[in-house]
């Protein structure tokens, strides 16, 4: 579905990401490993827009949409959340997640100072998909609520619903249980195989907790200094002599 | 999903009748006259937070296009346009020249669009200033003419001689500028808004064009600006450069600042209470600015949001502890 092919960042000289070439397929969970500094995020930032790439193509069910903006990208079925919690942490949750669905309708300047049918149409539309969001998340009594009263665990939550909140096809979850406990990483693992099964779109996650993603990921590609060292199921990584050089030691066997 | 409480409600509808009523109440002439121009202000100001307050992009121009629908209004009137045809086309020509500023201006971000647009306000300055066939240069344009009278069908015409009349007209496009505003910002178009303003990085990747939408929320702004200073300018009848200076922007700045940024009645409250303190203090002359000098380094270190956002901030958190008070009531 994703097609991702050689593609290289080079910041001044700095070569983030090196001739870089990994595929999607539906209904999969990615993820993407490599110690810090490996390029993940850049990796993400070059798919998803944020970057423009120095060379290569990405491209989803075979749309190119290498070097498009970030609200474009969208548009193809392709969300994101951010390494560190991002959020309008000014706005109540229900409008973190009403702003997020604004480009699948046709609310406009016009309609919405005339309030149209359509508008009204699409009002209530977007507010029923973030009731629906909402109750996914497990979080449909903080409608109203500001960010600032939600838990560290709720944040991340409300993050990846504002990713899954237009339908993508595909979301990249950059980090989604960076700095929280066991208890909170696991519900989170559910969550995102719960976004598999139940929401029918395909994840791709940058993780640094390796129990997780070895439960989780259907598929790893490995990172190291940029370029990629290893792809392949969870089993064929754990015993990649090249992975276990750069990154895992002996982490994993012991 | 955005309704307000019902002491909210009566407090706003007490206000409009207070404001329907003030001619009968109104001490003098002179004071009248303070008033026409606060609501003209007040307008100007509601324009002025849609981009700054609500879209978080400081526009030190905003003056300008008060001026530039000053001026708009006093060429077309004086070639013999009717007023009510010049009136439209000033707030236009506002968001016409707004749109070019923003294409240059909008490549840049934070403190450099603040910069930018304060040069472009300072540009516009100095065309009012030396353009003397178009504009009059310094001496202005003078002897403009009242709002044409509108004929109505049995009751006679509908004239803007009087105070009175001249009030009710600018108090009817205040309403509208908030009838407007109250739409566009209550719904998902005006969260885009408030979403750039909060996290532009999120907002591009959630799908909201932002260069586009800032496009939409600045000739909104100018839009508004221009009529306000095209109604200015037949009330005031003349035109000079100093509806155009950038005294003028800092004016609505400090409106806003006081009165409350990113709420609709903040901009109001402050174009009306700041220059009816500044009649008050009459008394101390220059040194009412120590005074306002003072009142702004307060309310910018402890009440950010201004006045009615500092109510609105003791609102919010008073719900945000009765939040907290029944999430940990439903934890235990």
């Amino acid at each position: 579905m994703l097609k991702v092919e050689s593609i290289t960042k080079n910041f001044d000289g700095l070569i983030a990401v090196k001739d870089l070439s990994f595929e999607i397929d539906k209904g999969q969970i990615l993820a993407i490993i490599g110690p810090n500094g490996a390029g993940k995020s850049t990796a993400f930032n070059l798919i998803t827009g944020t970057l423009k790439p120095t060379s290569g193509r990405v491209s989803i069910n075979n749309n190119n949409i290498t070097g498009m903006k970030p609200y474009r990208i969208v548009t193809k079925g392709v969300a994101r959340t951010f390494q560190t919690t991002s959020l309008f942490d000014q706005l109540r949750v229900i409008d973190n997640l009403m702003i997020a669905y604004k480009w699948r309708t046709k609310i406009g300047f016009w309609n919405t100072l005339l309030h149209t049918p359509s508008w009204k149409k699409y009002q209530e539309e977007s507010f029923l998909r973030a009731m629906e969001v909402l109750e996914f998340l497990g979080l449909a009594e903080k409608a109203e609520f500001f960010i600032p009263t939600l838990s560290q665990e709720e944040q991340k939550r409300l993050a990846i619903g504002i990713a899954i909140m237009g339908k993508p096809e595909l979301v990249l979850l950059d980090e989604p249980t960076g700095g929280l406990i066991q208890d909170e990483t696991d519900r989170i693992t559910e969550l995102i195989r719960k976004i598999r099964d139940e929401q029918g779109i395909t994840v791709c996650v940058i993780e640094h907790k390796m129990q997780m993603i070895m439960d989780l990921a259907d598929k790893i590609v490995v990172l190291n200094y940029g370029e990629k060292i290893a792809d392949g199921p969870p089993e064929a990584i754990k015993s990649d002599t090249a992975v276990i050089e750069a990154y895992l030691g002996g982490e994993i066997n012991a | 999903m955005f309704t307000k409480p019902i002491h909210t409600k009566l407090f706003f509808l007490a206000l409009l009748i207070a404001a329907l009523f003030l001619p009968l109440y109104v001490p003098d002439a002179y004071m009248f006259q303070i008033v026409i121009t606060s609501v003209l202000f007040a307008i100007a100001t509601l324009g002025m937070n849609l981009i700054l307050g609500y879209t978080g992009q400081a526009s030190l121009a905003h003056g300008a296009f008060f001026g530039i629908g000053a001026y708009v209004v006093a060429i077309m009137t004086k070639a013999g346009v009717s007023f009510w045809i010049a009136l439209p086309v000033s707030g236009v020509v506002a968001a016409v020249i707004g749109f070019v500023i923003g294409l240059l201006a909008f490549r840049t971000k934070g403190h450099f669009f603040a910069i930018v647009t304060l040069c472009f306000g300072v540009i516009l300055f100095q065309v009012a200033e030396n353009w003397i066939e178009l504009t009059g240069g310094q001496n202005g344009i003078f002897g403009l003419d009242r709002p044409t009278p509108i004929p109505l069908p049995f009751l006679g015409t509908l004239e803007f001689y009087s105070q009175p009349a001249q009030y009710y007209m600018v108090l009817v496009v205040l309403l509208l500028t908030l009838f407007a505003l109250h739409r566009i910002i209550y719904s998902i178009f005006g969260l885009s808004f408030m979403a750039i303003r909060n996290n532009e990085e999120l907002a591009d990747a959630v799908g909201v064009n932002t260069f586009v939408t800032k496009m939409i929320s600045f000739a909104m702004a100018n839009f508004i600006a221009g009529i306000a200073g095209g109604i200015y300018a037949t009330i005031m009848g003349a035109v000079s450069p100093s509806a155009i200076s950038i005294m003028i922007t800092f004016n609505f700045l400090i409106f806003l600042i006081l009165g409350g940024m990113a709420t609709l009645p903040g901009a109001v409250v402050g174009a009306f209470v700041i220059p009816i303190i500044m009649e008050v203090l009459q008394f101390m002359e220059d040194y009412r600015m120590l005074f306002f000098g003072a009142l702004l380094v307060v309310v910018i270190i402890w009440f950010p949001m201004g006045f009615v956002g500092g109510l609105k901030a003791i609102n919010q958190k008073i719900i945000a502890w009765r939040q907290s008070k029944t999430s940990e009531d439903s934890n235990a």
